[in-house]
């Protein structure tokens, strides 16, 4: 039972992608036996119609067998009445959380407005995805030079508002040098593996950085990645099964279903 | 880790095998889940390093092995020693040589290895490759950003290459903020290339940026592209595989600071031919390294 916590939808702006089509990236989802895909939109990075794009994700998401993709808007707070963005995923789409891209829509962490989204976010008990990247900066295209997120100021708030379950795509690259160790130990945030990098990198980041397994969770960045490359990652490492079921799905489930902090 | 297997485990069924394609035998990943990528056929692994991994030379080949065993990958060619040196010293490129050797000597049978050379010592680079591969078992030479690969110091360590019959692996990588000083372009490569026709070459990373990287190399037969080192890009092995020509693309990890896996997931979630996935994975690799050890009387 696997849950794909990282998955997008649209057409990304300088690139077309195999599965950039709908049919193929569920074709490619089943194929693997992904039970079920939170997804996002590539328009949400680029597009300030950011109510039209969730509005979109919804529509498309509905086509499919219910469930199995799950909507995760996306809210630009350097937008005029962002607030209305993310009332309408909320009250109007249901939506289980939102997704955030800090670095695409220029603003910091440790910016008021990012602090204000999170505290509304929590009240509202919405699941927050933040994505500090979604390509290597190294090779951006080079109208599109978007640094990576700062991710420094992330414990502090996760600290402050401990009720906020908040997920990171993206986050983790080397598996040697994951994150900041606050971050790592903040019980209420949790990190996909889309980007880990290293020879048994999710083995490394569990039994030599004592990253529990409860926050691990598996997102592969389809359509950008292949889905394959992070379902390698799991029969890379040396996991036991209770650690792969947990990173699979059962750690998503559990958000999903929770309306706090996990644990 | 005790995967299901009809009453035993993965890793006892690895025990006293030393084979990939017996590790690609356990079967799914959960009980309920369907099986998960396997490579369609040997998998040769043009680009691996003794790093992210721990200990003594021939204790970090064997954990790489462990994880290329874990995901189907049979052999692997090591450079550049347990520690990366951008601009080695000659006693630094011998030391990172001498690495390589010992670690290959834990499986004769499934690890390679390039000599790595500095073109700013060029008689200490002729010596390496005299040292590593005519008179040793590595099968090439690997070049990384001491000296930009357009430079005409280079030209004397390509000709000795080619009266051995080697390959060469160059990194070489396109950065959207420009490169670090005498950090190869996949052009600068070609202008190499066009002066050695008869060498071998493998253009590291596709260039990072693949896109840009196989078109500047497209013109020059005699180099191929690997995949290994960037993220795990859907469409890589795809393009490279159309505008290059299967033959052309090598796979590649740059493994232990990337993993098997993800690199590997480049290849096997591509939209490519089984049959073009194993020339890709394997074949390729196996073509471009057989004038070299067939010099050596090497079996394969």
């Amino acid at each position: 039972m696997i849950v794909d916590v990282n998955v997008s939808l649209s057409r990304w702006p300088m690139r077309r992608l195999p599965c950039d089509e709908p049919a193929k990236l569920v074709e490619r989802l089943r194929r693997w036996g992904v039970d079920q895909a939170w997804v996002g939109s590539f328009d949400g990075l680029f597009h300030r119609d950011a109510a039209g794009v969730n509005a979109r994700l919804v529509e498309e998401c509905g086509r499919w067998p219910k469930g199995f993709l799950v909507p995760f808007g996306t809210v630009n707070p350097m937008l005029p009445d962002w607030e209305e963005d993310l009332r309408r995923c909320h009250e109007v789409h249901g939506m289980p959380g939102i997704r955030l891209h800090p670095n695409y829509h220029g603003y910091k962490l440790d910016d008021a407005v990012c602090e204000k989204l999170l505290v509304e976010a929590e009240r509202r008990g919405l699941l927050v995805q933040l994505a500090p990247r979604v390509d290597d900066v190294r090779v951006q295209y080079h109208l599109v030079r978007v640094p990576d997120t700062d991710l420094k100021p992330l414990a502090d708030l996760a600290a402050r508002h401990a009720r906020l379950r908040l997920m990171l795509l993206n986050g983790l690259r080397s598996a040697k040098d994951p994150l900041p160790a606050p971050l790592l130990e903040a019980k209420n945030v949790t990190f996909d593996i889309a980007m880990l990098e290293l020879v048994g990198g999710i083995g490394h980041l569990l039994h030599r950085r004592k990253v529990p397994a409860e926050r691990v969770v598996f997102g592969s960045n389809l359509p950008f990645y292949n889905l394959e490359s992070a379902l390698l990652k799991l029969q890379e490492s040396d996991l036991a099964q209770a650690e792969l079921a947990a990173i699979c799905g059962e750690n998503a489930r559990r958000l999903l279903a929770a309306k706090g902090p996990p644990g | 880790m005790s995967l299901p297997l009809d009453g035993i485990t993965r890793r006892q069924l690895l025990v006293g095998s030393a084979s990939a394609t017996a590790a690609l035998a356990a079967g799914p990943l959960l009980a309920s889940a369907p099986p998960t990528p396997r490579p369609p056929g040997r998998v040769w692994d043009c680009h691996v390093h003794l790093t992210g991994v721990e200990g003594t030379p021939e204790e970090r080949v064997r954990q790489l092995l462990k994880y290329a065993d874990r995901v189907g990958v049979d052999r692997l060619v090591l450079s550049l020693g347990c520690t990366i040196q951008p601009d080695p010293s000659p006693e630094q490129l011998r030391q990172a040589n001498d690495e390589v050797l010992r670690a290959m000597r834990v499986a004769p049978d499934r690890l390679f290895g390039y000599a790595y050379l500095n073109p700013r010592h060029g008689e200490a680079s002729l010596h390496e490759l005299d040292r590593c591969v005519r008179d040793g078992p590595m099968v090439g030479a690997k070049l990384l950003t001491a000296v930009a690969c357009n430079d005409r110091r280079l030209d004397p360590l390509l000709q000795r290459l080619a009266e051995l019959k080697g390959v060469l692996l160059q990194h070489t990588f396109f950065h959207a903020g420009g490169n670090a000083p005498n950090e190869s372009t996949p052009a600068q490569l070609a202008e190499l290339a066009a002066r050695h026709p008869s060498v071998p070459m493998i253009g590291a990373h596709a260039g990072g940026d693949w896109e840009q990287g196989v078109r500047a190399v497209r013109s020059r037969p005699n180099v191929c592209v690997d995949l290994s080192g960037s993220d795990p890009c859907a469409g890589i092995a795809d393009t490279a595989v159309r505008e290059l020509g299967v033959e052309r693309v090598v796979w590649g990890s740059d493994a232990g600071g990337r993993s098997f896996a993800s690199q590997l997931g480049k290849v096997l979630g591509s939209e490519l031919s089984e049959a073009e996935k194993r020339q890709v994975l394997g074949a390729n690799l196996e073509r471009l390294l057989t004038p070299v050890l067939a010099m050596k009387g090497n079996k394969r």
